[in-house]
């Protein structure tokens, strides 16, 4: 036994030793090797491809690669894309970011989908001064003191209240039952505009008759649901990822709870149709952009590429992708540069950037001012309802 | 409360319930027989409703018989597993087999996400299974009544067979004391590969009727029913299949009440599973119903 020990620690200390003689050989490496001015412009982009959130993901991810077909170069260089997993998880995320910088040296990033995880890299890109466009992360917290982030989308103050208008304007709600994933900054944030707006709308604080929680990748909703029921609300606001929330609506129509179901962008998936089937016909939700209402010229041309590339209708994510891609470009061609710094500058001073999703001018915070739309579920797709100016 | 709300709360959780249950039995089965968690069998529950899946959307043969087909091949993919991942760690220190067991259980994991894709899959559900049914204003879906029922069956049929059967004996001599076992002309290699079939078998069986009731498939579908069912095996008293069955029930049954009665606790709905385990080891660390388990030592 002794013996064995004595040649692990021996094995051990060798190995130790390699690796760190290893170590110093690949730090020498990278220092002799970084070139100051990189041949290729890789611009990072940090995605959910997998968990609760990978259709969103993906959908963006295809639409930032279709712009990145579109404006292959910039400045005469190429433009690369680093795409990393960030696994629908916020410590996947915050190291997705952290590879993306010390790893792959990009000097801008794309990303995320969902707010947690675009929150979870905020401090990484501050510290690294690396400029980042998050295409449809709607919590205001996301670029609130971040110098470095930006967005493409409007946020969850507008989008809570324009869904307040609709349940009262629209169907006459009087009262209201919230169900929120806490695990999502997404969904409080969301639900708590929500709540604002309503309890304004109906001037009664007891307009709310019943809040309750989830957390993300429950499966099962019946005993929140069956609360709800016996208040007997006369809508329900449910934001949340959508293969949670469609197996919410189908629980929900099956404990005979009948009223309207409103919810958010995050919606908008086919996986949301998929998983709902009939339970999920009615459904309302806030969004960014609709097929059915191209707003600018380049919603056009976007649409019939987006056609053409995947063989079906582009969606309010593939759009915020397709934006924020081009938004960086534009940033880099007006500060002439591909330093980071000079990208961000450029980046913050975004005037009326003509996007698929409408025109962009980013505020203080680096949020954009845009119109919402409202699509709801019709014989098993989504349809076009309305959209809302800010 | 009402009393209507409260019935649906004991339906929900009765429905929740017999799902552990069903999924606990094929862990406390290879555990009660082979003394090994099989930490994989999440991956095996979420392998037999990806093969149903896959059976219903491109196979143009009936459900049901889709559904018996999947079982089955998800029973002889969990006997190579045992093949590959247990069999050459046999006789080693118990740790090596739990680790490779854990180790299977990743490798799964990742596997299917490259295969079947990270987004989430519907699972078709027979019209048979979506109906509703109200009772005195409860509604119950038709599922809620097969899930029980298949559990039920299963316990029965399974009980029967390891205790009326020569297979079942030649388990149960196995369970107690391997090397006697073998030296009495057991086969262990065909035995333990038999136990292995009919664990995975019932896993995936819980894997369809997962998909039946929340019709939302991911590759990490069975990690948290997977430790849940574990922990109900253990409050049953793991190696027991009644135990794993009232475990599953406990587990069920006391999520659905804690939400319903504490709404604010809801954020520890899966933390409720941990308290009531490390509630369980403290007081019987044999379960409720392992007291056999002195004897079997």
């Amino acid at each position: 036994m002794i013996r064995g020990d004595r040649m692990n620690k021996k094995h051990l200390a060798i190995l130790m030793t390699v690796a760190m003689g290893m170590g110093i050989f690949s730090a020498c490496g990278t220092k002799t090797s970084t070139p100051t001015e990189p041949e290729v412009i890789k611009i990072g982009v940090f995605e959910p491809l997998t968990g609760g959130s990978a259709a969103g993901g993906q959908m963006t991810v295809e639409g930032i690669e279709l712009a990145n077909k579109k404006v292959s170069e910039v400045l005469g260089k190429k433009v690369e894309l680093v795409i990393a997993d960030n696994k629908s998880d916020k410590v996947e995320a915050a190291n997705a970011v952290s590879r993306l910088i010390d790893n792959d040296k990009v000097v801008a990033i794309i990303g995320s989908y969902g707010s947690s995880l675009s929150m979870a890299a905020g401090d990484i890109v501050k510290t690294a001064k690396i400029p980042t466009v998050g295409c449809s992360p709607t919590n205001p917290l996301v670029t609130i003191g971040n110098d470095y982030y930006f967005r493409v989308c409007f946020i969850d103050p507008f989008q809570g209240t324009v869904m307040a208008n609709y349940a009262f304007g629209e169907l006459g709600a009087k009262t209201a039952a919230i169900i929120q994933d806490v695990q999502q900054d997404y969904s409080v944030g969301l639900s708590n505009y929500f709540v604002k707006a309503f309890k304004a709308l109906t001037g009664s604080e007891a307009s709310i008759v019943e809040t309750s929680s989830y957390n993300s990748g429950d499966q099962d909703f019946t005993a929140q649901l069956t609360n709800i029921k016996s208040k007997n609300p006369d809508v329900i606001f449910a934001p949340g990822n959508y293969g949670e929330s469609a197996l919410l609506i189908k629980q929900a129509r099956e404990l005979g709870i009948t009223v309207p179901i409103l919810g958010g962008d995050t919606w908008e998936a086919p996986d949301f149709l998929e998983i709902g089937k009939e339970a999920v016909e009615g459904a309302a939700f806030s969004s960014h952009f609709t097929a059915a209402a191209p707003v600018t010229d380049v919603s056009k041309t976007f649409l019939t590429d987006y056609k053409a590339e995947y063989g079906v209708d582009a969606n309010a994510f593939a759009a915020l992708g397709y934006d924020a891609y081009m938004l960086i470009i534009d940033a880099i061609k007006r500060a002439d540069s591909a330093d980071s710094a000079k990208i961000r500058d450029a980046i913050a001073a975004t005037k009326d950037f003509v996007g698929s999703t409408g025109n962009i001018t980013l505020d203080t915070n680096g949020d954009a001012v845009k119109s919402a739309v409202i699509n709801k579920v019709v014989n098993g797709k989504f349809e076009y309802f309305t959209t809302i100016e800010p | 409360m009402s009393v209507q709300t409260l019935f649906q709360h004991l339906a929900n959780g009765i429905s929740l319930g017999s799902l552990y249950a069903l999924i606990a039995i094929g862990y406390t089965m290879v555990y009660g027989i082979l003394r090994l968690v099989n930490f994989a069998h999440g991956e095996i529950f979420m392998l037999g409703a990806y093969i149903a899946f896959y059976g219903m959307a491109y196979t143009p043969l009936p459900w049901w018989l889709v559904f018996i087909l999947a079982a089955l091949l998800t029973g002889v993919i969990g006997l190579l597993l045992e093949r590959l991942a247990y069999r050459p760690l046999r006789g080693k220190a118990r740790i090596t087999v739990l680790i490779s067991a854990i180790g299977a259980s990743f490798l799964i994991q990742n596997l299917a996400i490259l295969i079947f894709g990270g987004r989430p899959k519907a699972f078709p559900v027979p019209d048979i299974f979506s109906g509703i049914l109200v009772v005195g204003g409860v509604s119950i879906s038709t599922v809620t009544f097969v899930i029980p029922a298949v559990t039920l069956i299963l316990l029965f049929a399974l009980t029967y067979w390891i205790n009326k059967t020569k297979t079942g004996m030649a388990m149960r001599a196995l369970s107690k004391e391997y090397e006697a076992a073998s030296l009495m002309g057991i086969d262990i290699n065909k035995v333990i590969s038999i136990t292995f079939f009919v664990g995975s078998f019932l896993g995936a069986v819980g894997g369809i009727m997962w998909g039946i009731k929340y019709p939302q498939l991911i590759p990490l579908m069975g990690v948290i029913p997977g430790i849940k069912c574990f922990i109900a095996a253990v409050i049953g008293g793991i190696g027991n299949i009644k135990g794993a069955v009232l475990g599953g029930f406990i587990l069920g049954l006391g999520e659905i009440l804690l939400v319903a009665l504490f709404p604010s606790l809801t954020g520890f709905r899966d933390a409720f599973a941990f308290v009531l385990l490390i509630i369980i080891l403290l007081i019987k660390p044999t379960g409720l119903m392992g007291e056999k388990i002195a004897e079997k030592v």
